[in-house]
């Protein structure tokens, strides 16, 4: 079910300016692979380029390819659409639709693509707030705003909506940046319980979280301001956090900037 | 450390307490500075009811901001001054609305009935007392109903096609001609349509080509306000919609346009308002008739509009009546519009629960 992500040269662009130059990596299924690196490196850009999001800015382009299970999903006949079905994210900053209820919100991505079986969206909406550990704290009250829930419940209510769609893997730009600690460790325990299914790749600026959640960690950086970013290496947490084989990777996990 | 901090001697003196004037003695001097200008009123060559508010106002402000300047020091005296300022401005704003409203129903009051509402003018004559203005209300009704069916759907497309597809030249110029159509006078749309539609085409006066000329003036105020809320939607849930693998015009007719809907029909209900009392065009356009006609496609129509523009004009007293009573019943049409469209959004949005 999870798949293998593949990038082959892949550049990102804003405009002109180039903002992640020719990273090629492997994400492999059933793991977490986090990427780390100071701010501006490109890893959010290089992220949201793995599930078609980079071109939903104006200007903004490729150049390389992502493989998904071997598949350019950059191909003229794929539908971005279906890869963002496939590819599921989460953001930085909880998201939930405001004009929408807590059941509706998870409902959503299944009623926008075609659902309408009252019993299917029942089911999956319960194994969605279950598997996003919330059902518990809000089975009472699936009616009320989605918006009216805590920073952190909301955060959890963003993953329910992404994993109701039944994505192969699960994309998360800094998810926990704007939680505090007990939110931050449901968040974590939930991508630990989720990696058993999904594909999962985070982005965050905390390395002990990387150290704690990762299997993988992918070490970006960028050679000076205004230079795009690009990855340093990329190897098993344990080995980047305790012996890294590149200098740079080193000072920065070591807290030497540069 | 400390003692470099407060080494200046104006910073060491001055605590945290402040010399503070009790509510009463403002509240004395300002009724002080009212009795002071009543007694000058009174035995100078002052006088009249509005020079008095004027000059009374003004002496309250000075001798409040005088009085705080003196004892509590400079800041609180701009405070207050500043204060004075804003409310005065806020009565003044709010004074032609009340003496609008006020006088309008103070006037209208007099003929308003469900006799007024129910009878048209057929067979009344200008120096009878009775007559109403159904006529008129079913043409108002009518006129701004096809007018609002035309120009409302166009100017959210419009206004949809601009904010989510329209970031190129083509879209500039579109909200370009829609800034310049804003600026149309309500004459010169229902000369355009009296020379095109009535003329030209030899489609004769009907309350359908005064919806044309009331469309013209309507688009542009919906197309506005619609790409305004439109662009207030954060691009957070437009982004969090994508990431579902929903469509993009999918995402726009569920996610952007249903979390903008308060804000869209708050703007179409004040456009509807605005071309509702436009009477230029439907001079132009409708023709006028004493009659009930129902039918918008053929044929001179009534409107409250020129019915009150009408009335007003005549020499009978009983026309201004009518027309008095014809004006709060149009003001009653918006009013009753407005809190209907804010009731029925706000039931469908979630916020209020």
């Amino acid at each position: 079910m999870a798949k293998r992500i593949e990038t082959v040269g892949l550049s990102c662009f804003y405009g002109k300016t180039k903002a992640v130059d020719d990273v090629s990596i492997a994400i492999e299924p059933k793991s977490v692979t986090a990427f780390i690196g100071p701010s501006g490196c490109g890893k959010s850009t290089f992220l949201r380029a793995l599930n078609r999001m980079h071109e939903v800015i104006p200007g903004a382009r490729i150049e390389g390819q992502v493989l998904l299970d071997d598949e350019d999903i950059y191909a003229p006949e794929i539908d971005a659409a279906a890869v963002r079905r496939t590819i599921g994210m989460v953001f930085q900053r909880p998201n939930p639709f405001p004009t929408m209820s807590i059941y509706d919100n998870v409902a959503a991505g299944l009623r926008l693509n075609g659902v309408r079986r009252r019993s299917d969206l029942d089911s999956a909406v319960e194994r969605s707030l279950r598997g996003a550990n919330l059902w518990e704290e809000v089975r009472s009250r699936l009616n009320k705003p989605g918006a009216g829930l805590s920073g952190g419940q909301q955060q959890r209510l963003c993953i329910a909506r992404a994993i109701a769609v039944e994505p192969q893997v699960l994309l998360m730009d800094e998810p926990c940046s704007s939680l505090d600690p007990i939110s931050t460790l449901a968040i974590e325990d939930l991508i630990f319980e989720l990696k058993d299914r999904y594909t999962i790749v985070i982005v965050t600026h905390n390395m002990q979280q990387a150290a704690r959640v990762s299997d993988i960690t992918a070490f970006f950086t960028l050679r000076g301001p205004g230079e795009p970013g690009y990855l340093v290496e990329s190897d098993t947490t344990q080995k980047i956090f305790t012996n890294p084989s590149e200098k740079r990777t080193e000072d920065y996990i070591t807290g030497r900037f540069g | 450390m400390t003692a470099d901090l407060y080494s200046h001697s104006s910073l060491r003196s001055r605590g945290l307490t402040s010399r503070t004037l009790p509510r009463t003695a403002l509240a004395g001097v300002a009724v002080a500075a009212v009795a002071i200008a009543s007694l000058l009123f009174a035995v100078t060559p002052l006088q009249g009811v509005a020079d008095f508010i004027v000059f009374a106002t003004a002496l309250v402000v000075v001798a409040v901001t005088g009085l705080t300047l003196a004892v509590e020091g400079r800041r609180r005296a701009v405070d207050r001054l500043a204060t004075s300022g804003a409310l005065l401005a806020l009565v003044l704003t709010l004074l032609p609305l009340g003496f609008t409203l006020g006088y309008t129903v103070y006037r209208g009051a007099k003929r308003f009935s469900a006799d007024f509402l129910n009878h048209s003018m057929a067979g009344v004559g200008p120096l009878a007392p009775n007559g109403g203005v159904y006529h008129a209300i079913v043409g108002t009704l009518e006129q701004v109903l096809l007018a609002s069916l035309i120009a409302v759907p166009l100017g959210l497309l419009v206004a949809i096609y601009v904010t989510e597809y329209g970031r190129n030249v083509f879209g500039t110029a579109i909200r370009f001609l829609v800034d310049v159509m804003t600026g149309i006078p309500s004459i010169v749309a229902g000369l355009f349509v009296l020379a095109f539609w009535v003329l030209a085409l030899h489609k004769g006066f009907s309350g359908f080509a005064g919806s044309l000329a009331l469309s013209i003036l309507e688009l542009p105020i919906v197309v506005r306000s619609a790409e305004e809320m439109i662009r207030l939607v954060p691009s957070s849930l437009r982004e969090a919609s994508y990431a579902l693998g929903v469509p993009k015009w999918k995402t726009i007719l569920r996610i952007v346009l249903p979390t903008a809907a308060t804000g869209i029909t708050t703007g179409v209900m004040l456009a509807i308002a605005r071309v509702t009392g436009e009477t230029a065009p439907v001079l132009l356009v409708v023709g006028n008739n004493n009659f009930i006609h129902t039918n918008p496609f053929n044929g001179p129509q009534a409107s409250l509009p020129l019915f009150v523009f009408q009335g007003a004009g005549s020499s009978s007293k009983f026309d201004v009546d009518r027309a008095w009573a014809a004006a709060l019943t149009l003001i009653l049409i918006v009013v009753v519009l407005y809190v209907a469209a804010r009731l029925l959004t706000r039931r469908n949005s979630l916020a209020g629960r």
